[in-house]
This record gives structure tokens, C-alpha cells and sequence, in this order.
């Protein structure tokens, strides 16, 4: 398209270059054409910020106290001035003409140009709640914000900030070291999930809290509140969280208004190609603004990629902007963290993880083919910037792999490290257990004195027994010491630790730990998160370990925990309602009924333990039918979960002509007081009331068996593969004794079965006696014992299916979408 | 015009270590996951052992275990892991600009 000549002044015969944005691209774009030919263009640059060119990087020290605005100034008046650039700050560009190839500036200037060059940067999101626009909520993207931020921060009080991601921890460290009280709010489960993996994110919240700040994680704003200034801030929980500043930081967007309005290809960025240059050859544009490849940028290292691309073009010497890996290394409040290329695993992709749970360091390699594609870095960073160039170069690193995860000077120290002779090398008075003290010298005379496994030396002279980094070491020295005749160890919970289940769960206790990734971290876990086996079995530990405080995670559970119903071989559910002690009623079997022809289930089946089983509802009906069975009073049966099942019983005394007690009345109350109680596995009770045992309560895991002068309570029983009939665990007088007893035992087997242990298996493991020995000569132990049960109780008797009917966790059900393909089938 | 790519809504709707079906008219389901660190993938909501719905397994790595008998199987390649021998057709998925994106051909596939 021709234009019209543009006048310039006179004399000046060079092409006009104006640069939109006085930022950190757009300035360093012009000091690489500088670099190039300083008298190639006239530059004028336009800059919103009535500012010079500063490292918007270096905001963070601003805000924390340790640089002043001038230390972070990149380019003052004089870069300007001797340049011959004539910046216009201040003053935004608020429309181009492209046909006429101007722009205008809001003050009302209209300036034409040869080339443009766009460098707009990007725009903090904000979240669209209520409150968003109060008086005292910001963002943190430029000068102003900070000065905002200090200004409240001299005025004392709380403040809130929104995202846990890099700006965000940043702005909440500043606060705090100014003096303000901070709470973090961050949605997703862990901080900074886009740079640091779960474990590194856990480390990272730990050290932050013990910094004094609040953090919140799975925290989702539901309004910010206040009647002239912000107040507080409301989350979707329920929580209100005082505020007298809330700093958004959530997030940034290409900002690419201008750029849209002028017609310009415009994606999630301004749609650029290899040299930086727009749909319209006259227009460039670079930095966070642009989209390159799909692809939208935020770290500085490709931005400088780019503004040589884009001189390089200008200069005609065109090379082309090739994206390249980027590692992040950053320090965070005070904390070094680094991560790079791809952590997420995959395939062919293994893991080698190194935690020192003492020293809070954490180190995590991915390798794919004898290549480093990853590496998360927490606490020790030092080698961060080696693991990237062997990343980057695509280096086999087969040769020196076994050291690798200790970092460059021992890996490439003495060529390659055999571990084997090095253990062999240390001296006998050499520590090799930190958390206990123990030297090499005390585990090998502990070998030698006939601790042949892992678990004996653990339980002898305690090496390797707390947090279990040095089991590899110990391992050595079996192997070295014995030769081929180490025994292997007790099982290992799985392939993810080298701990069984009983440490795991005594650690968990002794150390106090909350949180699936913190056992993973403190436990030297050599997985990221863990497997199938391994996770539902923490979140059973710990939340049997913290009634009421520990949060369940739902994908740490198997499906029919999660939905709350049996899946079945076509993937449709059955659906069980409780039915106490087995006894129903016209309204129950009506709503049973009316479930059965609306949902139109294929099969109602009475099951063994006295219930009806609905088969063939779809996952999407789930909260639909309980919405109905709800309503006719009936509570999930928990038919599907490592929980209590059923309390089976006979008519008893009330009816029957044998009946020596009331069983059913018994069993009603027995069932009352454990329903919703999660255990290490499936739990059925029963309850006969006479000898002839009706309810067959011999072979479940709690039975009671009523005779005329009591109660018989049998424990340990099962049907299923292997049929186990009780052992006799004592004989009481009362019903209230019985009930003593009964939640007794169940939380005896919670804290002490292993997880998918049943009652049975245990009770052969441990002996009827010990069992006996916790439960009967010590009356204040037993009744401590039915305390915690009952505490634990009290947090779990809700019913789950209320809480889906009232749309809790709607996502487990609904699809995420439904497509329909239309006259494309043939 | 009709894309190479449909879109299903937002990453974040997936739960993380989690999944989300697409439901396709005469077909399987697609399973769509979100793993621990966030990234996503789509597979055939269909195990190569007996047709457990994998969007039910527990994601752990870059596998999910299938709910019926415990097969691990790889997000990015639908391979059967370990011992077990099995592959489930992979969906080409991509996450741009926060949206989730399934190849339109692999979509139809499923439906065919």
C-alpha cells in the first residue's frame, strides 16, 4: 500500500522508528539497533509511565527496603539525550492509524512513522469479583503500585494478597518485612505450580509460614469487601480474611488492546513472525505483548532473544528468533529456587530425587534417554545453572549418572564415583545416620552381632530408622559386611520409599506431619507424588492421625471412595442407602422404588449385609438419586469404602421365641454410633441375639453374640477368599459395655492395621493376646481408646451424598463438555 | 469454519492429579487429565484390559492407575505400564491460553 511522505524535520532524511512502550523491551530493542547502527533511525519512544527506563524486575527490592528507585533506573536522561531518542512519558499511545501511519498520544499528539514498534508489555489480570475496583485493592506491576504499597504499609495493619505464584510471594514478602501483617491466598494446591513441583511448593509454603505469613492454598476469592476502602476479603468458603490492602497478583496478559484496535493479527498476543514483524510489514512488536509461535513469553532471558531478532531485521541483517529452553532461578523471600525445561514426567521419564529433609533441600532431575529434560531445585541452587547446560547441550549424562543428583563437583570429582567403594572407603567413625548419630563403626558391629536385614539394624542401633535418607547407605553396608547374605527387609509400602508401613505411620505421629506431600518430603519419598498404592494409604494415616483438621484429598482416593458409589464392569455405579441394623420402612421402600423406575436401573439386588442394591446408574444421575433418597431420610450406606459397612442383625428378643437381648435394637445403636468412620479396610459388624446365630456374627469383623447373662463379642472374622471364623475376645454384661468395647477395638485396628489390612489378617499378625492385652486389663486405656473413636466420630458422621446433592465438588459428575459430530460421519 | 481443534473449557475445571470426561455422542468418552503439575492430557476413556473408565483412576506421574484391576497406564502414550501389554488411543490435546483444545479427527474417531 503507498502512503504519503512523512514530514520530518528538516534536514533529517533518516526513517522515523517509534517505539511504544518505555519499558524494559522496548528499550533494550533499541539499544541492540543502537549497537547496530546508531544512525539508522530517528527513535521516539512513547512511555505510559512518566518514568525513565527501569528494571520492572527489581520492583520486589523496591518494595522490600533493599534498592531505591534509582538503583534500578536501567537507562537515565543522559541515555536519552546523547542518543538523540526523544521520549514522551507519561503519555500513552491511545490509537494507531496504519493507513496514515500515525499514532496519537493522549495528550493529543499525532506523530507519523516509517516502522513502529510495539512493546506494550502486559497487563496485570484481575479477578472479576465483587469489590475488584475498591480503594485500596492494586495490582503489582509498575512504580505506582509500589508507592501504593508503601503507603499502606506505613499505615500498618493487614494485607491480603491474591496468587502464589513468583509476584505474588514477592509483594507478601515485602509487606511482611515492612511490617504489615500478610495472608497469602493462592488457588491451586501448591505455590508457584508452574515453576516448582508439588514437593518444592510444600518446602516453599512451610518456610514462607514459618516467615509469619498466613498461606491459604485452594484459597478461591469469593468478593472483596468494604464500604469506601477495601475491609476484608471473602472466600468461597466461607472465610473472612480482614484486609487494609489486597494486592492482585494472579497473573499478567499480553497487553494487546492498542494493537486489536488498529487491526493488527491478534492471538493471545500480537501475532508475530520469526524477525518480530507484525500482519503489517510496517508495524513490529516485541517483549510480553507479542505471541510468537503460539507461544507467549514472560521471563526476560527470551525477551532479549527477541529484541536481537528485531534489531538484526531493522538493520537488514535479518536472523531470525529461535525460542530456546529457559530455566528459572529466582529467590524467593530469601529462598533459592530453581526449576527448568520439562518437570512434569511422562514417558520413559525417570525421576531421581534427592530430599534432605534436616536441611530442607530438595532436588528433583528428570532424565529421559540418558538426558536431563528437567530439574527442580529447592533450597540448594548451586548447581542449578550446571544441570540447565547439560539440559540445553542434550549431554548423555549415562556415565555419571549415580553421582549426578549430588551435583557437579562430586560428579565429575575423581572421574566416575563408584558409591560402593566410596561407603567402603569412609572411616569406621564416620556418621552415617545424622538423625540418630550412628557411624559406620556402630552399624557394621551392629551386622556383625547378627542384624542381618534392614530392619534389624533399624531396630538395633536405630540407623535409618527416622528419616530414612541414609537407607542406601546402610544397604551398602550389608552388602559390604555380609556379602549375598543380607535378608531382605520387611515389605516396603511400595516402590516409592523404602519404609513399611509402620514407620511410615509412627513417623507420621512422632514427626507430626499434616500433609501427604510433607510425608513425602520428610521421608525421602523417591517419587513425586507418590502412586496408587501409596497415596490412599497416606490419606488414610493422616487422616486417622488428625480428626478434624486433616483435609482429605479426594484424588488421593480410590473411585468409589470419590463418588460414593460401587463401580461396576460397564462403568456405571451401584448405589447402596443405609439401612440401619437392616430394618426399613414403607417410605424407604417406596423412595427405593421410585429411584428404581425414574433412573430406569436395570437390577435392585438384596445384598448379604441386609441392604438393596440399586445397579446401572450412570455417574451423572449419582446426585439426582440421592437428592431422591435423601429426601426420604436415607443417608449413604458407604457400601464402597475402606469404612464401616454394615451392622447385620436378627429379629432378637423383641420377636423371636429364642432371642435372649434386643440384637436388632443393638445393632441399630452400634450402627448409629460408628456409620461414616473410615478405616484401613472394609469393617462389617453383626449382631445374632441368641447362640443359633442368625446374623452370622462369627465370621465378621466385630460380632456380637447375645446369650442370656450378656454378650459375647467375638473379633476378627471374614467371609471372602479365605473364610475366618472370631476369635473370642471377651464376654461383657451390659449393652453399654458392649458398645464400650466395639469402638474400642475399631479404633485399636484404625491406628494399628496396616492400610488394606483387615481385621483377620491383623489379628493373626499381632495375636489375639496383644489385641486382648490393649483392650481388657486396662480400663483407662480402653476408654481412651472409645474417647478417640468418638472424637474421630464427630467430625465424620455427615453424609456425603447431602453435601454432592448440595452441588459439593459438582466436577466429579458432570462432563466437561458433549460434542455431537454432525453429517461428518461418512 | 471448522478447526482442528475443538474446545472444552478451562484447564483449571480439570482437578489436578484429577480428570474430566468429554462426553461424544455414538462413541468412548474422552478422558481429559490434569497431572500434578499441571499438565494436560486426553486418552480414550476406555482401559485396554477390560474397558475400565481410566477418568476414574487415581493420577499419579504421568500415569493414571485404571480403577477396575490397577493397570498403570502412560497419560502420553496410552501404553499399558509394567508387565501388563495394552494401548489405549491417545487424544492429541494442547492447552493454549488456559483453554483445553482435543484434536477434532481423534474426536470423531472416537465416534466412529
Amino acid at each position: 500500500m503507498k502512503h504519503e511522505p512523512i514530514p520530518r524535520p528538516a534536514g533529517d532524511t533518516r526513517d522515523h522508528l517509534i517505539v511504544i512502550g518505555n519499558g524494559m523491551a522496548g528499550c533494550r530493542a533499541v539499544e541492540e539497533l543502537l549497537a547496530r547502527d546508531p544512525a539508522r533511525y530517528r527513535v521516539t519512544i512513547f512511555g505510559a509511565e512518566p518514568l525513565v527506563n527501569y528494571n520492572r524486575i527489581m520492583l520486589s527490592p523496591v518494595l522490600a527496603g533493599e534498592k531505591t528507585f534509582d538503583e534500578i533506573v536501567i537507562n537515565g536522561r543522559d541515555w536519552y539525550d546523547g542518543n538523540g531518542i526523544t521520549l514522551v512519558s507519561g503519555d500513552p499511545i491511545i490509537a494507531i492509524d496504519r493507513d496514515a501511519r500515525t499514532v496519537t498520544a493522549r495528550s493529543g499528539i499525532v506523530m507519523g512513522y516509517d516502522r513502529l514498534l510495539i512493546a506494550t508489555g502486559s497487563d496485570p489480570f484481575i479477578i472479576p469479583v465483587p469489590g475488584k475496583d475498591l480503594p485500596g485493592v492494586i495490582s503489582f506491576r509498575d512504580m505506582k503500585d509500589v508507592e501504593h504499597m508503601l503507603a499502606a504499609a506505613n499505615r500498618g495493619g493487614s494485607a491480603v494478597v491474591i496468587g502464589g505464584g513468583l509476584l505474588g510471594l514477592e509483594a507478601a514478602h515485602g509487606l511482611s518485612l515492612r511490617g504489615m501483617k500478610v495472608t497469602v491466598l493462592h488457588i491451586m494446591p501448591t505455590l508457584m505450580e508452574r515453576q516448582l513441583d508439588e514437593a518444592a511448593g510444600w518446602l516453599l509454603k512451610t518456610a514462607l509460614e514459618a516467615r509469619g505469613q498466613t498461606i491459604l492454598t485452594g484459597a478461591d476469592t469469593a468478593a472483596i469487601v468494604g464500604e469506601h476502602h477495601v475491609e476484608a476479603v471473602h472466600l468461597k468458603d466461607g472465610t473472612v480474611i480482614p484486609a487494609d490492602l489486597v494486592v492482585m497478583a494472579v497473573g499478567i496478559r499480553p497487553s494487546v488492546a492498542l494493537a486489536r484496535e488498529a487491526g493488527l493479527d491478534v492471538g493471545r498476543g500480537i501475532r508475530v513472525d520469526d524477525h518480530m514483524v507484525t500482519s503489517d510489514p510496517a508495524v513490529l512488536a516485541v517483549g510480553e505483548c507479542v505471541e510468537h509461535d503460539g507461544q507467549v513469553y514472560g521471563l526476560v532471558a527470551p525477551l532479549w532473544d527477541m529484541c536481537r531478532a528485531l534489531a538484526d531485521g531493522l538493520t537488514d541483517a535479518p536472523s531470525g528468533y529461535r525460542p530456546a529452553a529457559t530455566s528459572t532461578k529466582l529467590k524467593v523471600a530469601g529462598l533459592d529456587v530453581f526449576s527448568a525445561g520439562d518437570f512434569s514426567g511422562g514417558d520413559g521419564a525417570e525421576d531421581i530425587v534427592l530430599r534432605d529433609a534436616s536441611r530442607g533441600i530438595y532436588k528433583r532431575l528428570v532424565v529421559k534417554d540418558d538426558r536431563i529434560v528437567g530439574a527442580v531445585l529447592y533450597g540448594d541452587t548451586a548447581d542449578g545453572g550446571w544441570y540447565f547446560d547439560l539440559l540445553r547441550r542434550g549431554d548423555s549424562v549415562a556415565a555419571i549418572r549415580d553421582a549426578l543428583i549430588f551435583g557437579q563437583a562430586f560428579a565429575s570429582g575423581g572421574g566416575v564415583a563408584d558409591p560402593k567403594a566410596a561407603v567402603a572407603a569412609l572411616s569406621d567413625t564416620a556418621e552415617i545416620c545424622g538423625c540418630n548419630g550412628v557411624t559406620k563403626g556402630q552399624i557394621v558391629s551392629c551386622i556383625a552381632k547378627g542384624a542381618h536385614s534392614l530392619d534389624t539394624v533399624r531396630a538395633t542401633c536405630k540407623a535409618s530408622a527416622s528419616c530414612g535418607s541414609c537407607t542406601g547407605l546402610v544397604e551398602t553396608l550389608l552388602a559390604l559386611t555380609l556379602g549375598d547374605e543380607v535378608e531382605a527387609g520387611p515389605k516396603t509400602m511400595c516402590k516409592c520409599t523404602s519404609f513399611g508401613h509402620d514407620d511410615v505411620r509412627r513417623e507420621i505421629v512422632a514427626q507430626g506431619m499434616r500433609s501427604i506431600p510433607e510425608v513425602m518430603q520428610r521421608l525421602h519419598w523417591s517419587t513425586p507424588d507418590g502412586c496408587s498404592s501409596c497415596r490412599p494409604a497416606l490419606n488414610y494415616y493422616l487422616l486417622c492421625a488428625l480428626p478434624g483438621e486433616y483435609v482429605d484429598d479426594q484424588q488421593s482416593r480410590f473411585v468409589n471412595e470419590r463418588l460414593h458409589a460401587n463401580i461396576q464392569k460397564d462403568g456405571t455405579y451401584s448405589v447402596v442407602p443405609r439401612m440401619w441394623g437392616g430394618l426399613t420402612s414403607p417410605k424407604e421402600l417406596r423412595a427405593i422404588a421410585d429411584v428404581v423406575e425414574k433412573f430406569d436401573a436395570p437390577m435392585v439386588k438384596v445384598t448379604g449385609g441386609q441392604r438393596l442394591d440399586i445397579f446401572g446408574i450412570r455417574k451423572e444421575d449419582l446426585p439426582a438419586v440421592w437428592a431422591d433418597l435423601n429426601a426420604a431420610g436415607m443417608v449413604s450406606g458407604h457400601a464402597y469404602g475402606k469404612s464401616l459397612r454394615t451392622v447385620k442383625t436378627c429379629v432378637g428378643s423383641e420377636w423371636c421365641r429364642f432371642g435372649t437381648q434386643d440384637s436388632t435394637g443393638l445393632g441399630v445403636r452400634i450402627e448409629r454410633a460408628t456409620w461414616g468412620s473410615w478405616m484401613p479396610h472394609k469393617f462389617k459388624i453383626a449382631v445374632s441375639g441368641c447362640p443359633r446365630n442368625c446374623a452370622e456374627a462369627t465370621i465378621k469383623d466385630f460380632g456380637i453374640v447375645c446369650v442370656d447373662s450378656g454378650y459375647e463379642l467375638h473379633v476378627g472374622g471374614n467371609g471372602g477368599i479365605k473364610v475366618r471364623v472370631t476369635d473370642l475376645l471377651c464376654k461383657v454384661a451390659t449393652e453399654a459395655e458392649a458398645m464400650e468395647m466395639c469402638a474400642a477395638f475399631i479404633q485399636l485396628y484404625r491406628e494399628e492395621a496396616r492400610y488394606l489390612e483387615r481385621t483377620a489378617p491383623w489379628i493373626e499378625r499381632v495375636g489375639l493376646a496383644y489385641v486382648q492385652s490393649r483392650l481388657l486389663p486396662d480400663v483407662q486405656a480402653r476408654a481412651d481408646l472409645a474417647a478417640r473413636f468418638v472424637y474421630s466420630q464427630s467430625f465424620s458422621q455427615d453424609d456425603p451424598w447431602a453435601a454432592r446433592v448440595a452441588g459439593a465438588e459438582r466436577e466429579h459428575h458432570a462432563p466437561m463438555a458433549r460434542f455431537q459430530p454432525v453429517g461428518e460421519m461418512a | 469454519m471448522i478447526g482442528e481443534w475443538l474446545d472444552i473449557g478451562w484447564a483449571d475445571e480439570i482437578p489436578v492429579r484429577g480428570s474430566r470426561t468429554v462426553r461424544v455422542e455414538g462413541g468412548d468418552d474422552i478422558a481429559v487429565f490434569r497431572t500434578g503439575e499441571g499438565k494436560v492430557f486426553a486418552l480414550l476413556d476406555r482401559c485396554p484390559h477390560k474397558h475400565g473408565r481410566l477418568s476414574q483412576g487415581i493420577v499419579h506421574g504421568g500415569a493414571v492407575a485404571c480403577p477396575l484391576h490397577n493397570w498403570r497406564i502412560s497419560l502420553s502414550t496410552g501404553e499399558a505400564l509394567g508387565e501388563d501389554k495394552g494401548c489405549t488411543p491417545v487424544v492429541p490435546v494442547k492447552v493454549s491460553g488456559g483453554r483445553v483444545l482435543i484434536c477434532r479427527a481423534s474426536t470423531l474417531k472416537a465416534a466412529a
